[in-house]
């Protein structure tokens, strides 16, 4: 309990501000606390029994041979059994009702994201409405998102911790995610899997905005910016760090599934890699 | 000529490494000299590096894994420290260097620090708990024990020749594919740990053979040690598990070096099977670090209880039953690759169900307590420390069994902190346990006990001032290796933490002054009864440290608690049982295969990093010619005579019977 | 007493007649051979491995050749006539130190010897004609996994036919010593296992691939 107390400063993941982060965090607290009420009376039993018996306590009955009691047997492998069975109905139960690939309930109908993780920053692109940003995501609150995701390089991790589950992102497939955020806020949203050098700085804005700011926010988008085609997002596949975030005002709609079809070769990695086959020795000191 | 190696390989740019690898060349330089101007370099060629005596073999596991222990840390310190540091900052080790220093320490620490010590310690006992002069195959022990030196070598060298993998400790393609790392640093990780794997996977025949086929008479399987169930148990998943590691790795090697497709991101590679594979032989691998501490512990917990084990059936069957389950529940590293509801379930369910004969365990041992006269030494310390650290790291692990849980912790600080607790709670102290429970055994003194119990308190102290921060960074949402970061709130946590990593070090440093202590005054500390704990199994019933042929005779085995039930018939007796008949004992012969097959594996190994072709080709000619060399011996062992395996024998026999008088008066 | 007396490692050689049930000693043949028989199985997971991968792999082919366009099912058969008729020359060169007869030793050694070169030879033939026709290992995911699986196979083979050069050196050298003998064991263990993987590899990968 003490780590959940300590976090109220920020504590994210126990403090979600979307549907799918509260389930996430209800199944959590409540498997923790299934397993705490055999782990705390386990702790204390040790505790308990390595004072009340050490060899300075005389009044601690010692009984040199007893070394077997069936009904202790019986209990200590049934009472772990009795606690599996439960927590692995909530296991199934949570797994299903929680799978990244099933649609929110709502009524309002989803907003499409498609989302491409490169080196080392997240484009992110809405088919529907004709623009794309990079390291920023703006949402309308309380709308739910389906998120398509892919990778252009190296597989990596979309996260948003206060809205909750994370899903890998993988050159050639395609993953699905859904969340929402049940009211405005200004949330992050990084990268949760090691992809190279750069990765401490793949992480974006999300803002989640009423419905109006989103709707001007779009228009804003349209009216300025370079156009995400596949000359420009060959430029963005080009490894970079610590990118500032931009947005295109325009798209090719069919970039994204390009991308995952592999029309579209998967990014480069280090400069003057693949093209000078695996005798290049690119280390820190080698010169590039 | 010498293919990719050239002078920009050495880090003269960087002073880190540089300074590093020059004190650390300069030390082994100085030790070396040293050895040699004291005229100790015979003796220690002809009693520890061609020797094939498997308590010689396992006290040289032991020691390399504690200095392997010392790289592996300072790993640890420069991650906390990079971390307590690099709030809106880039701290003082840039990405390329901080991401070869978490490589490094998640490799060394798994492969060179807790393997060898586990393994180190299941050779020096199992035997000697059997029973039986030597494990099943002598030369092949030494064999195992050289290729991991091997290894370890090769990953040392990365410091200061080229560079280290930059992908963490398990190689994820496509980053560890060419495109995406094309310097040698992959390379070198997969050329040690093949090496080193072959090693590995010897010892686990080894040991599998020796437990289910060499064993003293009357010593059935439910009479063994749990030590040596657990052995069994772990030296089977090696078997079974790191033949998968080698061709995982194998498939990664050609990828990288023949432009093969197994992973790769083009051309209908397929990285989604590399973290199967990877994980059907990962998830094992933590049950062979794992279960050889339990056993450990069920020694432990019952020579200081001064009571037998509780539920000694039950233990068994708990053991073979995690060995059997820990290949079932490999998916629940990736829940979050999106393998779908049912497949998720299925694997987070079976990885519940492995929590119920290690709770089991737990019971077992604190009904053992129960009942007993404790005696607080402190391996009973270290595994009273494990008891509590281990059912909390076992918590949380059963929480992240829980996909949805795991949906938000995957991958984060949380993560990092469960497996910490588990290892260091589970291995790291058992590890301590065991060396200081067998200490005695092995050397002949004990260990300085104040500084054992202030050590055992920074370490307990310490994991939890360093790792319960990081339980809460994680659920305030901060992934794993981040070489820097701008959320304020977890920056606090993260100093704590390293202040946590500064108290084990204290406690490292109490260990090393333990030892130099030890030795300094061994006399006063010095064991002459070859049981300083009353102990209850066939260990202690020889000298300290044991003879050669460990057994002067074979025992007979009449029970659980073999040596305890010979105690006690002596005791009741007044006496020792008559003097045996002695014979001629045969042993095996030294054999400098093992140190100079490893030789040419890490030349290799070395060459193959740096493509080097025609020094692969020697050095694979010499490793066979090795083989070769080995099976054309003519004289396999030698003899010990009878005469002087009574007198050896005597000895033991007197200070048994002065013991016993002892006792009586 | 006495026969408990005797040192692990100066083992019988053949079993003494103790009943396993109650502990105590086998013979040196006894643990060798389960030893060898141990890492048999590691290898066989090994080999499962590369089965597992290529079965993920088998439809990768990248828009190339598959199978079913590159086997030669009588290459397979050649192949596979020559490797069991090596295995049943194995059989007869074990029988041939076991009795000390030099003339059926070296005879049938030779033999196993031939038939398994015949065997690399025969392979390494398809694989350079399935390199020259482009359909090499770095064409496709499906190939990787192919060239690798009886790759594996065929370099286990290399080696036996080095061990098994070199068991005929140790005999020439130092007659039919128990040691020796031993050491036979474990290649015809090795032989014959070879032969069973040999079995699955033509099954699924050539018979199953080509009716793909």
């Amino acid at each position: 309990m003490a780590p959940i107390a300590l976090t109220a400063c920020d504590p994210a993941v126990l403090d979600p501000r979307g549907a799918i982060g509260i389930a996430d965090k209800t199944i959590l607290i409540d498997s923790l606390a299934i397993m705490l009420a055999i782990v705390i009376p386990t702790i204390l039993a040790i505790l308990a029994f390595a004072w009340w018996f050490r060899a300075a306590n005389t009044r601690a009955t010692y009984r040199p041979d007893w070394a077997y009691s069936g009904r202790i047997e019986l209990v200590v492998w049934g009472i772990p059994l009795l606690v599996i069975m439960l927590l692995g109905g909530v296991a199934w139960i949570g797994s299903h009702d929680l799978d990244p690939a099933k649609p929110l309930a709502s009524n309002s109908p989803p907003l499409e994201v498609q989302v491409v993780s490169l080196d080392w920053k997240w484009l992110f692109i809405y088919p529907n409405l004709g623009v794309a940003s990079v390291n920023q995501l703006v949402v309308p609150a309380g709308v739910p998102i389906h998120f398509s995701l892919t990778s252009a390089s190296v597989m990596s991790a979309f996260f948003i911790p206060r809205l909750g589950s994370m899903i890998y992102t993988m050159n050639g497939m395609r993953t699905q995610l859904n969340l929402v955020a049940d009211a405005p806020g200004t949330f992050l949203g990084l990268a949760s899997h090691f992809s190279g050098d750069g990765f401490s700085d793949m992480h974006f804005d999300v803002r989640a905005v009423p419905a109006q700011q989103f709707t001007a926010w779009i228009e804003a988008t349209r009216s300025t910016g370079p156009s995400l085609d596949p000359t420009s997002y060959a430029a963005l596949e080009r490894q970079s760090m610590n990118t500032k975030p931009f947005t295109f005002r325009a798209i090719d709609p069919d970039l994204f599934n390009a991308i995952v079809a592999q029309k579209l070769p998967p990014g480069p990695g280090p400069e003057g890699g693949p093209e000078s086959g695996p005798d290049v020795t690119v280390s820190p000191r080698a010169p590039r | 000529m010498l293919g990719k190696l050239s002078w920009s390989a050495i880090p003269f740019d960087q002073p880190i490494p540089l300074v590093t690898g020059a004190v650390v060349l300069v030390a082994i330089i100085a030790v070396l000299a040293w050895i040699t101007l004291k005229g100790w370099m015979p003796y220690l060629w002809r009693e520890w590096i061609t020797s094939v005596d498997h308590k010689r073999i396992g006290i040289m596991y032991m020691l390399f894994a504690m200095v392997m222990l010392l790289r592996g840390f300072a790993d640890a310190i420069m991650m906390r420290s990079q971390q307590a540091i690099a709030f809106h900052s880039e701290g003082y080790l840039p990405p390329e260097h901080y991401d070869q220093i978490f490589s490094a320490h998640g490799t060394i620490m798994i492969f060179f620090v807790a393997m060898p010590f586990v393994i180190g310690l299941m050779n020096f006992v199992m035997p000697l708990q059997l029973g039986i002069r030597d494990v099943a195959f002598p030369t092949l022990n030494s064999v195992s024990f050289w290729l991991t030196a091997s290894g370890a070598l090769l990953v040392n060298m990365s410091l200061v020749v080229g560079e280290f993998a930059r992908t963490g400790w398990l190689p994820f393609p496509p980053l560890s594919e060419i495109t995406y790392s094309p310097g040698v640093g992959v390379d070198y990780y997969l050329w040690s740990l093949q090496i080193s794997g072959v090693g590995t996977l010897l010892t686990g025949v080894n040991f599998v053979t020796t437990v289910l086929k060499l064993q003293a008479p009357g010593m059935t399987y439910m009479r063994m040690p749990v030590f040596c169930w657990t052995a069994l148990a772990s030296s089977l998943l090696i078997v079974a598990a790191f033949p998968v590691l080698t061709a995982t790795l194998a498939m990664l090697l050609l990828d990288r070096y023949l432009d093969f497709h197994f992973f790769t991101n083009e051309a209908g590679g397929n990285m989604m099977m590399f973290m199967n594979l990877i994980w059907i032989w990962g998830h094992p691998e933590v049950y062979i670090l794992i279960l050889p501490a339990f056993g450990v512990f069920s020694e432990v917990v019952a020579t200081f209880s001064r009571k037998p084990l509780f539920g000694y059936r039950s233990m068994v069957l708990a053991t073979m039953a995690i060995c059997v389950l820990s290949f079932m529940v490999w998916l629940h590293h990736f829940f979050t690759m999106g393998a779908g509801a049912d497949v998720n379930a299925v694997f987070g369910i079976a990885s519940m169900i492995i929590a119920v004969p290690t709770g089991v365990k737990v019971f077992n041992w604190l009904f053992t307590m129960y009942g007993g006269r404790l005696v607080y030494a402190s391996p009973l310390l270290w595994a009273i420390g494990f008891m509590i650290t281990f059912v909390i790291g076992g918590m949380t692990g059963v929480l992240l069994a829980v996909p949805p849980a795991d949906f938000v912790l995957h991958n984060s600080l949380f993560l990092v902190a469960h497996f910490h607790n588990v290892i260091i709670g589970g291995v790291v102290f058992g590890a301590f346990a065991g060396y200081s429970y067998w200490f005695p055994k092995a050397f002949g003194f004990r260990l300085h006990e104040g500084l054992g119990k202030a050590a055992f308190w920074c370490w307990f102290i310490g994991f939890y001032v360093a790792f319960v921060p990081l339980y809460v960074v994680g659920l305030m949402g901060m992934t794993r290796r981040m070489q820097h970061y701008d959320v304020a709130e977890w920056h606090p946590w993260l100093l704590v933490a390293a202040g946590g990593a500064v108290i084990i070090l204290a406690g490292i440093i109490l260990q090393i002054a333990q030892l130099a202590v030890s030795i300094r005054d061994r006399e006063r500390l010095r064991d002459d009864t070859g049981d300083p704990w009353d102990g209850r199994s066939l260990e202690w019933s020889t000298q300290s440290p044991p003879p050669a042929f460990n057994f002067a005779v074979l025992p007979r085995v009449e029970g659980n608690d073999a040596y305890w039930i010979m105690k006690q018939r002596a005791r009741r007796l007044g006496g020792l049982s008559d003097e045996p008949v002695y014979s001629d004992v045969e042993m095996p012969r030294n054999s400098a295969t093992g140190f100079v097959c490893a030789f040419f594996a890490t030349f290799m190994g070395f060459a193959l990093i740096w493509h080097i072709w025609w020094i692969v080709a020697v050095a694979a000619v010499g490793a066979y010619a090795t083989f070769v060399v080995f099976a054309w011996r003519d004289r396999t062992e030698y003899v010990i005579p009878a005469d002087e395996v009574a007198r050896i024998d005597r000895v033991n026999r007197n200070v048994r019977a002065r013991v016993l008088e002892q006792v009586a008066s | 007493m006495s026969a408990f007396q005797a040192a692990a490692d100066g083992l019988p050689d053949r079993e003494p007649a103790i009943p396993r049930a109650s502990g105590g000693l086998v013979s040196k043949r006894v643990v060798v051979g389960y030893g060898f028989w141990i890492f048999l199985l590691s290898d066989i997971v090994m080999f499962a491995t590369f089965f597992a991968s290529y079965a993920v792999l088998v439809d990768n082919t990248a828009g190339g050749p598959s199978g079913r366009d590159l086997f030669n099912l009588d290459n397979v058969a050649l192949e596979t006539t020559c490797l069991l008729l090596s295995s049943f020359t194995c059989g007869l060169a074990t029988i041939g130190a076991r009795t000390y007869n030099g003339l059926w030793f070296y005879g049938a050694m030779t033999a196993t010897f031939v038939l398994g070169a015949a065997f690399l030879l025969i392979e390494m033939h398809e694989f350079a004609h399935m390199v020259a026709l482009g359909a090499g290992p770095s064409r496709s995911g499906f190939l990787s996994g192919f060239f690798t699986l009886v790759g594996c196979h065929g370099l286990h083979v290399t080696v036996g036919l080095l061990w098994l050069l070199t068991m005929m050196a140790q005999v020439f050298a130092k007659g039919y010593r128990p040691d020796i003998l031993r050491r036979m064991l474990c290649f015809g263990l090795f032989w014959h296992t070879l032969d069973i993987i040999w079995v699955a590899l033509f099954t699924v990968v050539y018979l199953m691939g080509a009716a793909r």
